[in-house]
């Protein structure tokens, strides 16, 4: 789909500001372009609008000025229908907390977002999850729900529903924020993987210095600009 | 049809993780379905026995020997355009001789109308005496024959027979309570005392009995010739009854009749006016209950599923940012209230039935405008189809109103809520 050398994600004179009684700028006229099967990560002290700027990327929010083209797609006059199927089909989404599904086990869980896009048959989906989940690492906890897991064995689970419609792009905030070195490390590789072997985008928010110097490209931001890395 | 397998299983689990509310709202869902049902049954019960009851014993239509009006005087036929004032002092009304003119042409003309009986009759008050009571009554003079095609009086003697009028000469049929008040039965002589002041020896050769209490209580059937000779006023009539094959039109055919001969002339509907607004009320207050109960139900419902928003607006977040449209959220959570709508419907359905049932087995004693010993039941499955419209309706409402709020949460707000 994208492999004609065209950036995958771009971004052009981005800027959000929050229409409050004195307006907050959170991004301020941003312009990015991404080239698929990077590794990007996006730093800058708290306030920054690090996150602010990831959720635009990702649809979740609409921009006060400027454009986002996604996979050749101009999105800031869509729908919100249409944004939700983009965001079904090409977009994969892990946060700093997991928000998995408390009721349901983390086969279903990671079954969701098949089940919502329905590209898979459904004999097939479930054969999906079970290798996503194989892969990470939690074959021996397909049927349990997610407070019988530790943090970091819930934050995988939540990958593997963010990649279970094969996404373009990952788009992670703080996708280590709550966990420990070991599993932040662990969380890293199965980024550094997706990036190599399957030539996903991954674009992650992170305060961890040490995590984002192992991307490919480094974004800074400082007060809603870039400061270095376009 | 995936998407929408997905959405109900998320529906089904919010319930499950909310059992006993979601219980407790189903409750409340089923006691409004159920009660509207099992009133309806005792109420529309009693109203159709009523009515059932007018339209078997009474005519359909009577014409009176009056008119509505007042006659208009020749100084206002001549004077009495509009905005006239004609005043008119010390008129006598004249006097003229009582009873409905040409009644027998009247007869034939209207005997012509498919599907009408008719029968004319000769009303009077009459006094009857026996042992030391006095008791008055309306007698009304009639001809078995065409009576039989009138009303179904014939059907409510319980004992004696209609044609034994035929056999005595002054036999007489009695109301149940008439013949109580006078400790009559039959086979006794009565002494019949008219307003015309004849008197006349009569034998009780049957007795009615219609359930309705003002009916048993002061009517009283003999023949034609008889009532004409104790009022002294033979080949008079001074009403004439009519039965129709659709009772429903009565109120229509009553004021053509009226139109034509000038004659007042009323519908059953007319004559049981008071009554029929008394069972408008009824419905009314019956509707009015009955929906004070659903709406406390809907309050169940919108509670239940404004908590499992709020308990699940991360649940929320995160299926809006996979994809989930708007509307599919709100799907979710109105899933949620019609299941909850259906179930207690069904329970409801099932308790109204109970209800019905256990009401009809109650023992009764009544006497009050109808004589009975239990409650009249009906079972109709318009209650059934309207008590589940209502509930349907109810619960959908009550769960989208919640629904529509949680499809307009914006995940990036509680998105930023969880990390901070």
């Amino acid at each position: 789909m994208s492999g004609s050398g065209r950036p995958l994600l771009e971004v052009k004179n981005l800027t959000r500001v929050l229409p409050l009684e004195v307006p907050v700028t959170l991004v301020k006229d941003v312009s990015l372009s991404i080239d698929p099967g990077q590794f990007i990560s996006i730093t800058g002290p708290s306030g920054s609008g690090k996150s602010s700027l990831l959720y635009l990327l990702g649809l979740l929010d609409r921009p006060t000025e400027g454009e986002i083209i996604i996979d050749g797609l101009e999105t800031s006059k869509l729908s919100g229908r249409k944004l939700s199927s983009i965001r079904l089909g090409r977009l994969g989404f892990v946060f700093q907390f997991h928000f998995l599904l408390a009721e349901f086990t983390i086969l279903d869980n990671v079954m969701i977002p098949m089940r919502k896009l329905g590209k898979w048959p459904e004999n097939e989906q479930e054969g999906r999850a079970v290798s996503l989940l194989k892969d990470l690492g939690l074959g021996d906890h397909l049927h349990k729900v997610p407070s019988q897991l530790s943090g970091g064995q819930r934050q995988r689970v939540a990958i593997a529903r963010a990649v279970s419609n094969e996404p373009l792009v990952i788009l992670a905030d703080e996708p280590t924020g709550n966990l420990d070195t070991k599993n932040s490390k662990i969380v890293h590789d199965i980024f550094r993987d997706l990036v190599d072997k399957k030539k996903t985008t991954v674009v992650m928010v992170t305060h961890d210095l040490d995590l984002a110097s192992k991307t490919d490209r480094r974004i800074h931001l400082v007060d809603g600009k870039i400061a270095s890395g376009n | 049809m995936t998407t929408s397998n997905l959405l109900f299983d998320i529906a089904l689990t919010h319930l499950y993780g909310r059992a006993r509310q979601t219980i407790i709202s189903i409750l409340g869902v089923a006691l409004g379905v159920g009660f509207f049902i099992a009133m309806a049954a005792m109420m529309v019960g009693f109203q159709r026995f009523f009515t059932q009851k007018i339209i078997d014993v009474s005519p359909h239509i009577v014409m009176e020997d009056e008119y509505r009006e007042r006659p208009r005087q020749p100084v206002s036929w001549f004077f009495g355009h509009e905005g006239t004032v004609i005043s008119l002092q010390g008129v006598k009304p004249k006097e003229e001789i009582r009873g409905i003119k040409n009644a027998e042409k009247i007869v034939d003309v209207l005997r012509q109308t498919p599907g009408m009986n008719i029968s004319p009759t000769l009303e009077g008050q009459i006094f009857y005496r026996y042992g030391s009571t006095d008791v008055s009554s309306t007698l009304k003079g009639i001809e078995p024959k065409s009576e039989k095609k009138i009303t179904k009086i014939e059907e409510d003697i319980v004992s004696g027979n209609l044609d034994d009028l035929l056999t005595h000469s002054y036999g007489v049929i009695l109301g149940s309570g008439l013949a109580d008040d006078l400790n009559a039965e039959v086979g006794d002589t009565l002494t019949g005392i008219s307003v015309a002041g004849i008197i006349k020896k009569m034998k009780v050769v049957g007795i009615f009995h219609t359930g309705i209490t003002e009916l048993d209580k002061s009517v009283s059937y003999s023949l034609l010739k008889d009532v004409q000779v104790l009022q002294n006023r033979s080949n008079v009539v001074n009403s004439i009854r009519f039965s129709l094959a659709d009772p429903n039109k009565a109120e229509e055919i009553a004021k053509q009749i009226e139109e034509k001969y000038k004659y007042k002339t009323v519908s059953w509907q007319e004559a049981n006016e008071g009554i029929l607004s008394v069972f408008v009320i009824q419905d009314t207050v019956r509707y009015a209950t009955t929906g004070a109960i659903l709406l406390v139900a809907c309050f169940g419902i919108f509670n239940i599923i404004s908590t499992v928003i709020n308990e699940k607006a991360r649940d929320i977040a995160i299926l809006k940012s996979m994809g989930f449209t708007e509307s599919d959220i709100q799907k979710i959570f109105v899933f949620q209230g019609i299941l909850i709508g259906v179930v207690g419907m069904v329970i409801g359905w099932w308790l109204g039935y109970m209800l019905s049932i256990a009401m009809g087995s109650i023992r009764i004693k009544m006497e009050a405008i109808i004589t009975t010993e239990h409650l009249y039941i009906v079972y109709d499955i318009m209650h059934y189809v309207y008590g589940g419209i209502a509930c349907m309706v109810a619960a959908t409402v009550a769960a989208w109103l919640p629904a529509r709020k949680a499809a307009l949460m914006r995940p990036v707000d509680i998105i930023r809520g969880a990390a901070g």
